[in-house]
């Protein structure tokens, strides 16, 4: 027997999460994990409907999106285009089309998988997580949000409300995913790349990677590396080498720690001499 | 707890009552005898159950019925009435589009979805789109010719403009 | 020879209509009218002896559930297919994870699974032989030796002395993995007992997803020993098979039966797909060694193959698949000294059975990459080095048959090349892959394969076979297609009301075709062996002429004139008295006459024999002949795939129905490839890890080619109106071609499936090294 709510408002929501509700948003993970079990949930809590979750716009914070925003909104938002592209293109190889217009940006950070393809994506977008229970509300920068494997800071009675991302945001965003298959596939490895590009070189790099552990992780050593000289062929082949030498992934059902280890590095590199062929703008 | 839960299905108000978490496909194919949705896999990869959520593609297996409160659903029944079908599940027929039909009433619900947006899409566009519902039969081949004709088609009498070619991802 | 007014024809399929708008009946689509649900309790263990089954807390999780073992299936407890080693329930011992140790039935579904999960059973795991390589080490379950499940052995000519003489002899080791079929609908069972007065159980109409109600049919009366009227098999709608649905359905309708004469009442089993991934057939895995004598202009001397197969647990088919492997061993290619030797080894997965190909697409990539081999050992293209030795006619094969008809070898090889103008492009990916810089920038490759594959049952199978067609005139003067053909996908209803229209000389629409219904139609054989539109085509145009000419005799009566002189067409009697439509000539036969049935029975060619103690003879009476030509572009950091443009050249004889005959060589090759690149069954402890469909990929719609497909025909005289098999064709060639491809983009050559990303990354190093 499973009690279930619809709120329309935080407030609502928030007497339903003491309680313990499962939260349902996008439900392209939860749905699967449920009929495969057979468990049964005493709560759940629609977040769908909440009108503090919906939306996405500009505001002196910078681009902010609704936890409930659907990855067919992300892709289809002029700001977003304009201000995120490299989360436009994080959002084009999540599932196919059935599951974008389903799953949602607060849906795939709130499940932290290591592979989810947004996340590395809001790394790299220095994004912050503006969360509220019922003591308030509070926002986590999103470097900060995963504590371990499928862990958050975010607690059973919170929810995501928003991902506020600064703006300006760099001038250069790149996303590559290595997935299983042309579509619809899980990642083998994601890359997301944003920079300034100053004279010869980067700034501001922020370079982050999912499906190499854990968490989606940011390669502080790597963005150091990118960020020290002249970007340059050899500056490619130097980040593709400590990427090589320092990331330690697993071996799993998708994958092999090796090519993961060899792709992750060749596709920095690759990203780095795309750079270097693409005038400033 | 079941509970009532009120929506539109194929145009028509109704009222189902059940679990929450109930699969929308289930209720679909269970409690409404609307079968033409399949059960292909569970878990959102075969496309097989995907009807329209307010329009948009989805896979009913993945959609528990107390968020379907309030919305639309048009499954593949929905698509055709009374004998008249529409002209996409008339060229899907004609050239080769379906062979076990196992997929046949995902793909055409989702190529609906597409083709609401995009009159005459590309083949980019189609294989893009159309890439959240597996085929194991036709190769996908005789599917792109189908939406094709359907588009030299409209093309030619003028009710789609040809679309402008989409900016490559990469 | 007829007017062809249907043949050659794309006519929409007749049940396309019910397809598109969702309203086709598939097994869970039909009404449950009240059934029980069967659930499997399966093995989590790849090799274990059963030491307890207790069933007992079954009845205290839910009253009205229904628990079944071994013990209550009786002593006939194995599925009646090659040899009886494949148990319904296991006993004693369990040989594969997933394997059916109990059955539960309850109202519901979630009851059923509920209840299932109450079944107790003990194991004293044991360890299991899970590859062919642990496999060559022996079985414990042989006592160390090894358990041979088949063998099969042909010999050509002098291969030794070939040898000996040879002016360059090259050697290569192949590999294959399994394959999951991958049918959207999984499987599914109902199953409807019957009692006498006395509650006496008399027999079970079973309705399923399935290519053979024979089979099925079989399996059931030797489960209950019974006679053949006591059982009765239907074809639902079937959601695909691919071989899938031809040996594995005899074992949940065993279930359902069970479970139904238990119960009293109807049973319905439907496989969750993870359930079907984990417990049904797959693809052989193979490993083929091959060492080929070539004189130095190319010409094959000798071949000596030694074919491996993955048997998996049981025997199932594998025999079969053995021989049909071996006899496709040495390609499409003429040699005068071939020994070929085969075996099935056992291992402790689930049995590997029937997939479309039936162990040909093994033994053709295998000698399409050994061709490869050759052609760079002797600095020839893999073009030249296939139309040296490629059959033609007149040329004999491996087991003496002299191909007399129907060859086309070269035709689909230079077709293909033309088309693709593949010595060219060759070339130039080769210059362009020497200038390229390590920019990430794709590498582009092309590559062909030429293959062959026999139509209908190997050597005397379709004489034992003894298959039968009939065609009945109903009393609304539809002319009804009877056979046990099934449609489960390949568009069978719609050809064979193509053919039987044009053999009756009547309108499409005057033609219908009966379910695949045990109790209703004649057995005119499994539907498998690209054998349906050849060998069971054929029977139904024999009949349908019969028909044809027993209502022009009767015309003929009616008119007093001689019977020979009235023939039907387009619909109409036509005499020189005048013209009768066809209806009135039938209203008023059966009016006159009653029932009008007309039945042909397979007749094997007279200049036709195959010895299958020396394995000498005609192993095919036809082949169909196809050449595969794939371009690919190869990221160089990360080796992904995208297939850029698939050609295929396929001569099947006569084309019945151009769409759905290219829609066949489209879907077919399409597995192949993904067979080549991406399907991957990994293991672990003998347990599937690719067990859903988010690890088990097959190609998407985004994965797929732009495909051009090119039909020439070239008729045999064995089939209805010249048409050959098609089926299974176009699985034989994706691979090798894929695998040629990759090797013309990145001079890395493979001789493994999958081309995993991970897998051509492994070899660049070990390239690299060299």
């Amino acid at each position: 027997m499973t009690f279930a709510d619809s709120p329309t408002s935080l407030a609502e929501a928030h007497e339903a999460l003491t309680r313990g509700a499962i939260k349902v948003a996008g439900a392209t993970d939860l749905m699967v994990v449920d009929h495969a079990t057979l468990r049964e949930h005493a709560s759940v809590l629609n977040v769908l409907g909440i009108a503090e979750l919906q939306g996405i716009r500009l505001t002196p914070d910078g681009l902010d999106l609704g936890a409930a925003s659907t990855f067919t909104r992300i892709r289809q938002a002029e700001e977003v285009m304009r201000h995120a592209p490299v989360l436009v293109e994080a959002a084009r190889t999540i599932g196919a089309a059935q599951i974008q217009n389903r799953a949602t940006l607060g849906g795939n950070i709130a499940n932290a998988s290591p592979a989810g393809d947004s996340l590395p994506a809001l790394l790299t977008l220095n994004a912050r997580i503006v969360m509220a229970g019922p003591a308030g509300r509070r926002t986590v920068a999103y470097d900060a949000f995963h504590t371990g494997y499928r862990t958050t800071v975010l607690c059973a009675d919170e929810l995501i409300e928003r991902v506020i991302v600064p703006l300006p945001t760099p001038a250069v965003q790149i996303f590559k995913k290595v997935g299983t298959r042309a579509a619809q596939a899980i990642s083998k490895v994601v890359v997301a790349l944003s920079a300034n590009r100053r004279e010869g070189a980067l700034t501001d790099v922020r370079l982050a990677m999912g499906s190499i552990a854990a968490v989606p992780t940011r390669l502080v050593e790597v963005e150091a590396l990118i960020s020290s000289g002249p970007l340059n062929p050899d500056l490619a082949d130097r980040a593709a080498a400590l990427i090589e030498r320092t990331i330690a992934p697993i071996d799993d059902v998708r994958s092999t720690a090796e090519y993961r280890r060899h792709v992750a590095g060749r596709i920095v590199r690759r990203i780095l001499l795309s750079i270097l062929e693409t005038p400033p703008a | 707890m079941s509970a009532t839960y009120a929506f539109t299905l194929n145009g028509q108000p109704i009222e189902v009552e059940g679990p929450p978490m109930a699969r929308l496909l289930d209720v679909l194919r269970r409690d409404l005898g609307l079968t033409g949705s399949k059960d292909g896999c569970g878990e959102g990869e075969c496309g097989a159950c995907t009807v329209l959520l307010d329009g948009e593609a989805v896979c009913s297996c993945l959609v528990p019925l107390f968020q379907v409160e309030g919305a639309s659903i048009t499954t593949v029944e929905g698509l055709s009435s009374e004998g008249r079908i529409s002209e996409l599940q008339r060229v899907f027929a004609t050239e080769g589009g379906a062979q076990c039909g196992a997929c046949t009433p995902g793909m055409i619900v989702s190529l609906r979805a597409l083709l609401d947006r995009h009159p005459a899409p590309t083949r980019a566009q189609v294989r893009e789109y159309a890439s959240g519902t597996l085929c194991r039969c036709t190769g996908y081949e005789r599917i792109l010719r189908a939406v094709e004709v359907l588009t030299d088609q409209r093309l030619a009498e003028g009710v789609a403009a040809p679309e402008a070619r989409e900016p490559s991802s990469e | 020879m007829q007017h062809l007014n249907a043949v050659g024809q794309s006519v929409p399929r007749p049940d396309g209509l019910a397809k598109v708008t969702g309203t086709a009946l598939f097994l869970d689509d039909l009404p449950e009218n009240g059934c029980f649900h069967g659930v499997t309790v399966r093995s989590p263990h790849a090799s274990a002896l059963i030491q307890s089954i207790d069933g007992s807390l079954v009845a205290r999780a839910d009253a009205e559930a229904i628990v079944l073992v071994a013990a209550d299936v009786g002593p006939r407890n194995s599925v009646h297919l090659i040899h009886d080693d494949w148990p319904i329930l296991a006993h004693g011992r369990v040989n594969h994870h997933g394997e059916a140790v109990a059955l539960v039935a309850a109202p519901t579904l979630a009851r059923a699974r509920a209840a299932a999960a109450a079944v107790r059973v003990e194991y004293e795991v044991q360890a299991p032989v899970l590859n062919l390589d642990q496999a060559l080490e022996g079985d414990p379950r042989t006592n160390g030796e090894l358990n041979i499940l088949a063998r099969c052995e042909v010999d050509h000519g002098d291969v030794d002395s070939a040898f000996a003489e040879a002016d360059v002899i090259v050697e290569g080791e192949y590999a294959t993995g399994h394959q999951e079929h991958a049918y959207i609908e999984p499987h599914g069972i109902m199953a409807t007992p019957r009692f006498d007065s006395k509650g006496v159980f008399t027999g079970v109409e079973v309705v399923g997803s399935l290519q053979c109600p024979y089979y099925v049919h079989e399996a059931l009366c030797y489960l209950f020993d019974m006679e053949g009227s006591a059982i009765r098999v239907l074809q639902s709608v079937t959601g695909g098979g691919f071989g899938g649905k031809e040996d594995y359905p005899d074992l949940i309708a065993a279930h359902a039966a069970l479970l139904a004469r238990a119960c009293g009442r109807e049973v319905k089993i439907v496989y969750e797909r993870q359930e079907d991934i984990i417990a049904t057939t797959k693809r052989h895995p193979s490993h083929i060694r091959h060492r080929t004598a070539v004189k130095r202009d190319g010409t094959l001397v000798a071949m000596d193959i030694h074919v491996l197969l993955d048997g998996g647990a049981y025997t199932t088919l594998s025999p079969v698949v053995l021989s049909r492997s071996v006899l496709h061993a040495a390609g499409a290619y003429s040699c005068p000294n071939v020994r070929i030797r085969g075996r099935v080894l056992a291992t402790n997965t689930a049995p590997n059975g029937a997939f479309r190909g039936f162990g040909a697409p093994q033994s053709l990539f295998a000698v399409e990459r050994q061709m490869d081999k050759v052609a760079r050992a002797l600095s020839l293209s893999p073009y030249e080095v296939r139309s040296k030795n490629a059959y033609r006619e007149g040329d004999v094969t491996p087991t003496g048959q002299v191909l007399k008809e129907s060859v086309s070898a070269l035709g689909v090889l230079e077709r293909a090349t033309l088309a693709t103008r593949f010595r060219r492009q060759r070339s130039a990916n080769e210059a362009a892959r020497a200038a390229r810089q390590d920019d990430g920038r794709p590498l582009l490759g092309i590559g062909l394969s030429l293959f062959w594959h026999g139509s209908g049952f190997t050597g005397n199978g379709e004489r034992r076979m003894m298959s039968k067609g009939a065609v009945r005139l109903r009393p609304d003067l539809k002319i009804e297609v009877l056979s046990s053909s099934t449609d489960f996908g390949q568009g069978t209803e719609g050809i064979f009301r193509q053919i039987v229209a044009d053999a009756c000389g009547v309108s499409l629409d005057d033609v219908v075709v009966h379910v695949p219904d045990t109790a209703a139609v004649p057995d005119s054989g499994p539907t498998v062996a690209s054998r349906t539109v050849m060998v069971v085509g054929r029977l139904l145009r024999r009949a349908g002429e019969k028909l044809s000419f027993a209502l022009g005799a009767f015309a003929a009566q009616l008119e007093g004139i001689a019977p020979v002189s009235v023939v039907l067409h387009d619909g109409i009697f036509e005499t020189e008295q005048g013209t009768t439509p066809f209806r009135e000539i039938a209203r008023r036969y059966l009016a006159l006459h009653g029932p009008l049935v007309a039945e042909a029975t397979f007749e094997p060619a007279p200049d036709s024999a195959f010895d299958e103690t020396t394995y000498q003879g005609d192993a095919y009476a036809a082949y169909g002949w196809g050449a595969c030509v794939v371009e690919v572009e190869v990221d160089p950091d990360t080796f992904a795939l995208r297939l850029a443009k698939l050609t295929t050249v396929s001569d099947v004889g006569h084309v019945i129905h151009p769409v759905m005959c290219a829609g066949q060589v489209e879907g077919g090759t399409l597995q192949a490839l993904g067979w080549g690149y991406l399907e991957e069954m990994k293991m672990k402890d003998g347990r599937y890890l690719n067990d859903r469909f988010q690890t088990y990929l097959i190609p998407t719609m985004a994965d797929t080619p732009d495909m051009e497909t090119i039909l020439i025909e070239n008729p045999t005289k064995h089939g209805p109106f010249g048409a050959k098999g098609v089926g299974e064709l176009p699985m034989d060639g994706g691979a090798p071609a894929l695998l040629q491809a990759i090797e013309n983009a990145t001079g890395i050559c493979l001789s493994a499936i999958p081309a995993t990303p991970e897998r051509i990354f492994e070899a660049s190093k070990i390239k690299a090294e060299s």
